[in-house]
């Protein structure tokens, strides 16, 4: 029975050699993904932290706020600030103009009089309260104008990603916040202070700190190569969906799968050389991926991907995760009755386990519904364990529901595809 | 009396959402050492049978056995002594012969020496030992349907069944491929073979069924069938007596 297995083995091994279309898919392509994917999330990563991004801001104010958020956002070392185009001062219009044409992914135009404006408010108001308080003569109060309220203008290029826009406005909020509780802090220090000494404390009060896991004393800081790696690795080695399941209709449609069937060989040795063909394939998948974040990344500037401590967990996550993965690519293969079934099928159901399994979008922000779905993707279970393993600093207890949960994934898949094939030859 | 290796009892199949049996309460012996020519139109049920006689399609009802072994009992002993030749290549294209030929010869449980030396034998008996090593893609069809041939055989099966051994070959090749069927029977294999080409048939068979709508309508060797046949001289004639002349077009 080793005899037939070992046999089996080295003729998918035969197979895949001659077949240089599935080496590509199975070895290369996984690798320019990873890369690919990993420095486009870095540099998206970058791009609020490292990288400036050109932005407009028109000034109509030259006052102390304009003064106040041009510093502010130089300070914060992700925007390059452009007051003007082609030697031209920017206008609202020519600004708008540029950034709904997707020249600037952002334009800021601050409106006139706002610091004359706003700091003419704040003086009202400190003088209501003070007067309210008995220590402003109100005979001496000036009458208070009528001011209309400012408002900062954010134009967006409309391909500008909902997080990043979402980032600039809070940001742009909180500067303005501090900005007048500054002028709040000093109108009130002008109007009851006789001396130069600060009477408030102007430093943030209630601060925060990230508490990240600590492995021998060292911090494990997530980056975008501990999140990238696992994830995309996992997408590759479901991969192997394609060219397995296409195995399996090849084997149906030219007819040797007639003659295995007529072979004194149990179907399950046939299954078996399979399976252990292809989990090398993902192994060696594995392997290679994790000596690229290693090895390679450095080199193009990417973070190193940490793996001290935590290969052999994580290979065991890959083996179970390749399992599964095999298991639905004989059930697609043994379903399809044809290559242009199985391929875009099985292409097509991989991307969609990924997306619901959280490889693009993390799972706790998919809506509800999508959370429970996510549960029932054998690529969420091999995510999670990775990131248990690679983030969470997990063990093997830790991982073992979800190795658990892909193993019986495998089992059933492979239990149905055999079950499928004998009641098709019942017909 | 000669010994059944084959015998066929009250065998029906019919597929589903078919209206008809394909094959429809047939019985039959096929004794040891014949060449049985299973001949018959399109849809008659020549594929339907030899599928069930090799474990690829269940019977609806009935009973089989094959050297008095049984598929419920005795699968894997069965398939030890039967040789399958499909109508289809049944070999994969990227692998060369001799790859194709020792993988199947080892499923058979051959291995080593004995393989690879009765792989050798074969391919130079049918005159492909020189492409051995040539990918089956490369391969004419002649070549592909000897390759497809010696994958049956490799084993020295009790008994060979052949679906249309010869369609869409060259003579060069049908000669070739039909001689070393006798020859293999010369050493006691019994052949169970179907085909549309009536001429081969009435030269290599030594006993013939006309089968049709699933059911044997006459059996026994070409003189019988002559002589029991009304103004048949031949086989075709014997053919279009028994099954008629209309087309059998079926989708």
């Amino acid at each position: 029975m080793m005899y037939k297995f070992w046999m089996s083995v080295y003729k998918e091994i035969l197979l895949l050699r001659r077949d240089f279309g599935g080496l590509v898919i199975l070895f290369v392509m996984p690798l320019v993904l990873i890369v690919t994917i990993t420095l486009i999330q870095d540099s998206t990563f970058k791009s609020v932290t490292e990288t400036k991004i050109p932005i407009l801001l028109v000034d109509n104010d030259k006052g102390e706020i304009a003064k106040n958020v041009k510093e502010n956002l130089i300070q914060s070392g992700t925007f390059e600030l452009l007051t003007e185009i082609a030697n031209k001062p920017i206008t609202e219009t020519s600004a708008k103009e540029a950034v709904f044409k997707g020249e600037y992914q952002l334009a800021i135009v601050i409106p006139e009089r706002i610091s004359s404006d706003l700091q003419l408010k704040i003086n009202q108001n400190v003088e209501n309260i003070l007067s309210s308080f008995g220590m402003q003569d109100s005979v001496t109060m000036p009458k208070q104008q009528e001011l209309s309220p400012k408002e900062v203008r954010l134009y967006f290029d409309p391909a500008t990603q909902l997080t990043f826009k979402n980032g600039v406005k809070n940001a742009i909020d909180k500067m303005i916040s501090q900005i007048e509780n500054k002028s709040i802090y000093a109108t009130f220090q002008d109007q009851l202070g006789e001396t130069d000494e600060p009477l408030f404390e102007q430093e943030n009060f209630i601060s925060f700190k990230e508490i990240v896991p600590k492995v021998d004393d060292k911090e494990i800081v997530p980056n975008s190569v501990q999140h990238n790696v696992p994830a995309w690795t996992l997408f590759a080695i479901f991969f192997v969906v394609v060219p397995l399941s296409i195995n399996v209709v090849k084997e149906k449609s030219q007819g040797t799968l007639v003659r295995l069937i007529t072979n004194p060989v149990p179907y399950f040795i046939v299954i078996l050389g399979k399976t252990a063909t292809y989990l090398l394939i993902c192994m060696i998948q594995f392997w290679l991926m994790v000596a690229v974040g290693v090895y390679f990344f450095p080199y193009l500037g990417l973070p190193v991907l940490e793996v001290e401590g935590t290969l052999l967990l994580m290979s065991i996550v890959a083996f179970f995760s390749g399992l599964a993965a095999i298991g639905f690519g004989i059930l697609l293969g043994t379903i399809a009755k044809t290559q242009e079934q199985s391929a875009p099928f099985g292409a097509t159901s991989v991307v969609i386990l990924a997306a619901v399994g959280g490889v693009w979008v993390p799972v706790f922000a998919m809506p509800k519904v999508m959370q429970y779905v996510s549960h029932i993707s054998p690529m969420n279970w091999g995510l999670n364990a990775f990131y248990d393993v690679l983030l969470r600093n997990g063990t093997i207890l830790e991982i073992l529901p979800e190795i658990i949960l892909l193993l019986l994934f495998f089992l059933i898949t492979i239990a149905i595809a055999t079950v499928y094939d004998q009641k098709k030859r019942a017909v | 009396m000669q010994e059944a290796v084959i015998h066929i009892s009250n065998l029906y199949k019919k597929y589903k959402d078919a209206d008809d049996f394909s094959v429809d309460n047939l019985s039959l012996s096929i004794e040891k050492g014949e060449i049985f020519g299973l001949l018959g139109p399109n849809g008659a049920g020549k594929t339907t049978l030899i599928s069930m006689l090799c474990g690829l399609v269940k019977p609806t009802s009935g009973t089989f056995s094959i050297t008095g072994l049984t598929y419920d009992k005795s699968a894997m002993a069965i398939k030890k002594t039967i040789g399958v030749v499909p109508q289809e290549y049944a070999l994969y294209p990227t692998l060369t012969a001799r790859e194709n030929l020792r993988y199947f010869g080892s499923m058979y449980g051959l291995g080593g020496k004995t393989l690879r030396e009765k792989v050798d034998t074969s391919l130079e008996h049918l005159g492909l030992l020189k492409f051995a090593d040539k990918q089956v893609e490369t391969f004419s069809g002649g070549m592909k349907r000897r390759v497809n041939l010696i994958a049956g055989i490799l084993h020295n099966p009790k008994v060979l069944f052949l679906d249309e051994p010869t369609v869409g070959v060259d003579v060069q090749s049908k000669n070739v491929i039909i001689d070393y069927l006798k020859e293999l029977n010369a050493n006691g294999t019994t052949i169970i073979y179907t085909s549309h080409h009536l001429t081969e048939a009435q030269d290599f068979c030594t006993h013939i069924a006309i089968i049709d709508r699933g059911k044997i309508y006459a059996q026994g060797t070409l003189e019988t069938l002559i002589s029991e046949t009304p103004k048949a001289h031949n086989l075709e004639d014997v053919f279009i007596s028994l099954t008629g002349k209309e087309l059998r077009d079926d989708v």
